[in-house]
């Protein structure tokens, strides 16, 4: 009897929900697989998908969203083997498993440890409240490749942001797995979009882009790339999240400032009167 | 109009040297090169005095005074030391209230009923705040730090702060820079804006009078290049910069690549929206507070008015009706409601955005306004047929003009309100409590104000969305510009 021919799997690009080819029909090999190679339009693309997710997404209630960053940390757990067969070590697979728990859980409390009544010195009703940004476009680290991707994209989307991820390209195949992950989540289509490809093809496209409210530089390791790409987004005031000088120790508490850097603060006044 | 006698606030309350130098680790000091500026009142456009303009080795040596004051006395300082300081510096400047008052309305032009009622009480407000703070930054709410970063519980301070800041709340803008950053336990170097630099030297002689350590605070008065030679020297960890957005963008690729942590709070266009049920004479004092305050020199200035449309025939009629009461002159007369424009230059700049909306077709009205022989002065305006294509319904005049649009569904009204740049602020008017809030929800701004207008507190966060900055100013937001959290 012969041996079984194995199925192979097409690693795409995740744009509104779905896995499309590069438009460009190009693709780059990694790990023996042939990997999309994303062009300045699918960039683009996937900005018109995710601000498409923004209303629903941000409008959403937090309970639900917590719960769909729940579901995400369910099918990542079903799929542990998937990752280590890329070659994640099993431990980063569960460490990445955790962080979507605990980021599923600051959904409906940040905004309660972040927001909050100000006892201004009048008869006014005072509320602070934090919001999504909007659209934030992330460069993913290089290492570790899965852990690293999970901590940059849970803290952006449990907020309400949609998120355009330049994916590491010496890391693809984890990406486009953790979009299987993603897909089969109930995440809405566009609230997570994953281009593979050279950084300097879409991340520039990203950085100038003007309907993108955000950029999470972490995943840039060469200085002067960063500089250049914050100067774009100066053009439309991004804020911008600059990669540490000193890295990253991912397997650390990661602490607030992902999300809080990623939120707009809405102060809501109104008369008290009879 | 009944005619009032006038009833001016006296300027004897005031000291004013005919000169005046950098001031620098604790000391007033010439500039290196000795060029300086003329202030103005632009009331009267006379002399008020000669201010040294700051060059770049200016510059280096208040950033240097800083960065030393920051190791050797601010940074170690207990916080409750620190905040023992600032409550100095708060009654301080309650006890010299009116002066302080006197002398903004001189520099700026802005009426003394507003510096005395507003500016000046939410100056003292701003420093006893903020310095409450100092010695409870753990308690902040900033959460854990992440381990990587740098050890310790407590929220650390940045080191120097540039700030620079606007002429339209001159010191109301000191304090809310100076103010946290000190708390928080940065040191600073201020540069005030070139046409109104004079209540931030007073503020300095206030600082002596504290006895606040020589190079906590510095003041570096100049114009635009004095400016960027502070927001691009290497000795600086933060920018914080209150003014333009063209200004802002230009800041922020200027510190992109550098450690340099970043807050801006830029212009406005923002949009004061009437609903049909809305009581007309609350609102329409809504609408004058929210445009005419100031001069219309108000980042979040509710510029575009935005009426449903079964009742803008009655609110425009009440409008004008009470524009017609508004009384235009004396900055220093308690009586006055609208005082000069700040300089010639923003002068022609409202100048210049008026016409392109008459000559884009809208329709300009003005009360009958006598504007006196000198100074710089604009009649309170409006412009009825804008469109949201029109100029005057784009871009920021940042003067007492506002453009009038229409609206039939709630629905419509966010569409509008959210079809600029910018992200500021916005008004609500209605008697709909349900409708506020689902309104609030969804217009893009980091202030609503809802049956009011212009309303401001230090315990209240400000700032904006999209390309009106990032960042907020006030609140226990507003310490984080200032801390490495």
């Amino acid at each position: 009897m012969s041996e079984r021919v194995a199925v192979r799997k097409t690693y795409k690009l995740f744009i509104g929900g779905k896995f499309p080819r590069s438009e460009s029909g190009r693709s780059y090999l990694v790990q023996d697989s042939n990997v999309s190679l994303a062009s300045r339009k699918d960039a683009r693309d996937a900005v018109v998908a995710a601000r498409a997710a923004v209303k629903g997404w941000a409008g959403a209630t937090a309970y639900n969203r917590g719960q769909i960053l729940y579901r995400v940390a369910e099918m990542l757990e079903g799929r542990r083997e998937q990752f280590v067969a890329l070659g994640v070590p099993a431990d980063e697979v569960d460490a990445a498993t955790d962080r979507w728990v605990w980021y599923a859980g600051w959904s409906d409390k940040l905004p309660q440890v972040y927001g909050g009544a100000n006892p201004v010195a009048g008869p006014y009703f005072n509320l602070s409240a934090p919001e999504p940004t909007g659209v934030v476009a992330v460069v993913a680290p290089e290492a570790p490749a899965l852990l690293g991707l999970v901590s940059v994209i849970a803290p952006a989307i449990v907020t309400g942001n949609t998120v355009v991820v330049a994916a590491s390209p010496a890391a693809p195949l984890a990406a486009v797995t953790l979009a299987e992950v993603l897909a089969t989540s109930d995440l809405p289509g566009g609230v997570v979009n994953i281009l593979t490809g050279r950084l300097p093809e879409t991340v520039p496209t990203l950085a100038a882009h003007m309907d993108v409210n955000a950029i999470d530089l972490t995943g840039v390791t060469d200085p002067e790339l960063a500089a250049d790409l914050e100067v774009k987004a100066a053009e439309n005031l991004k804020r911008v999240l600059r990669p540490a000088p000193q890295g990253h120790d991912w397997s650390a508490d990661p602490g607030l400032g992902r999300m809080t850097s990623l939120l707009e603060t809405k102060t809501v006044w109104h008369p008290k009167g009879v | 109009m009944f005619e009032y006698a006038p009833a001016p606030e006296s300027r004897s309350v005031v000291d004013l040297k005919p000169s005046y130098g950098l001031f620098i680790d604790g000391k007033f000091v010439d500039p290196a090169d000795g060029s300086s500026f003329k202030s103005i009142n632009p009331a009267s456009e006379e002399v008020l005095a000669e201010v040294a303009e700051g060059g770049a080795q200016d510059v280096d040596r208040a950033v240097r005074a800083a960065r030393k004051a920051y190791e050797k006395v601010w940074g170690p300082m207990p916080g409750r030391d620190r905040a023992k300081y600032l409550f100095r510096i708060a009654r301080i400047i309650q006890e010299r209230s009116r002066e302080l008052a006197v002398l903004e309305s001189l520099d700026n032009g802005k009426p003394i009923r507003e510096s005395r009622d507003v500016d000046l009480p939410l100056v003292a407000a701003h420093f006893f705040y903020y310095a409450g703070w100092a010695d409870k930054l753990e308690y902040a709410g900033f959460g854990r730090r992440p381990t990587s970063q740098q050890s310790g519980t407590s929220p650390q301070p940045l080191g120097v702060a540039a700030q620079v800041i606007p002429w339209n709340f001159p010191l109301l803008m000191l304090a809310w820079k100076i103010a946290p950053a000190l708390a928080a336990g940065n040191t600073v170097v201020l540069k005030p804006a070139e046409t109104t630099p004079l209540t931030a030297l007073l503020f300095a002689e206030i600082c002596q009078q504290a006895d606040l350590p020589a190079g906590v605070v510095n003041i570096v008065t100049g114009a635009g290049e004095t400016g960027r030679a502070l927001i691009e020297h290497d000795g600086v960890d933060k920018v914080a910069f209150t003014g333009s957005t063209d200004v802002g963008r230009a800041i922020a690729r200027a510190v992109a690549g550098s450690r340099k942590k970043l807050t801006l709070e830029l212009g406005g266009k923002a949009a004061n929206i009437v609903f049909d049920d809305a009581p007309v004479d609350q609102a329409v004092e809504g609408i004058v507070n929210g445009i005419f305050f100031n001069q219309g020199h108000v980042c979040c200035a509710g510029s575009r008015l935005l009426i449903q449309e079964s009742v803008a025939e009655q609110v425009l009629e009440s409008l004008k009706r009470r524009m017609a009461q508004l009384r235009l002159g004396d900055p220093l007369d308690k009586n006055t409601d609208i005082g000069a424009i700040n300089s010639a230059a923003q002068l022609s700049r409202i100048r210049e955005l008026t016409e392109a909306g008459a000559a884009e077709g809208a329709q300009q009205w003005s009360p009958p306004c006598e504007l006196p022989d000198r100074g710089f002065w604009f009649a309170p305006t409006i412009f009825t047929g804008v469109t949201q294509a029109h100029r005057i319904a784009r871009e920021e005049i940042f003067g007492p003009v506002l453009s009038v649009l229409t609206f039939r569904t709630p629905a419509e009204a966010v569409e509008k309100a959210n079809n600029t740049p910018y992200g500021l602020s916005a008004g609500i008017w209605t008697e709909k409590g349900s409708r506020i809030l689902w309104m609030a929800d969804r217009l893009r701004a980091g202030v609503v104000w809802a049956n009011t207008f212009n309303k401001f507190d230090p315990t209240s966060p400000f700032g904006g969305y999209k390309e009106s900055g990032y960042g907020r100013e006030g609140g226990r937001h507003g310490l984080e510009a200032y801390l490495n959290v």
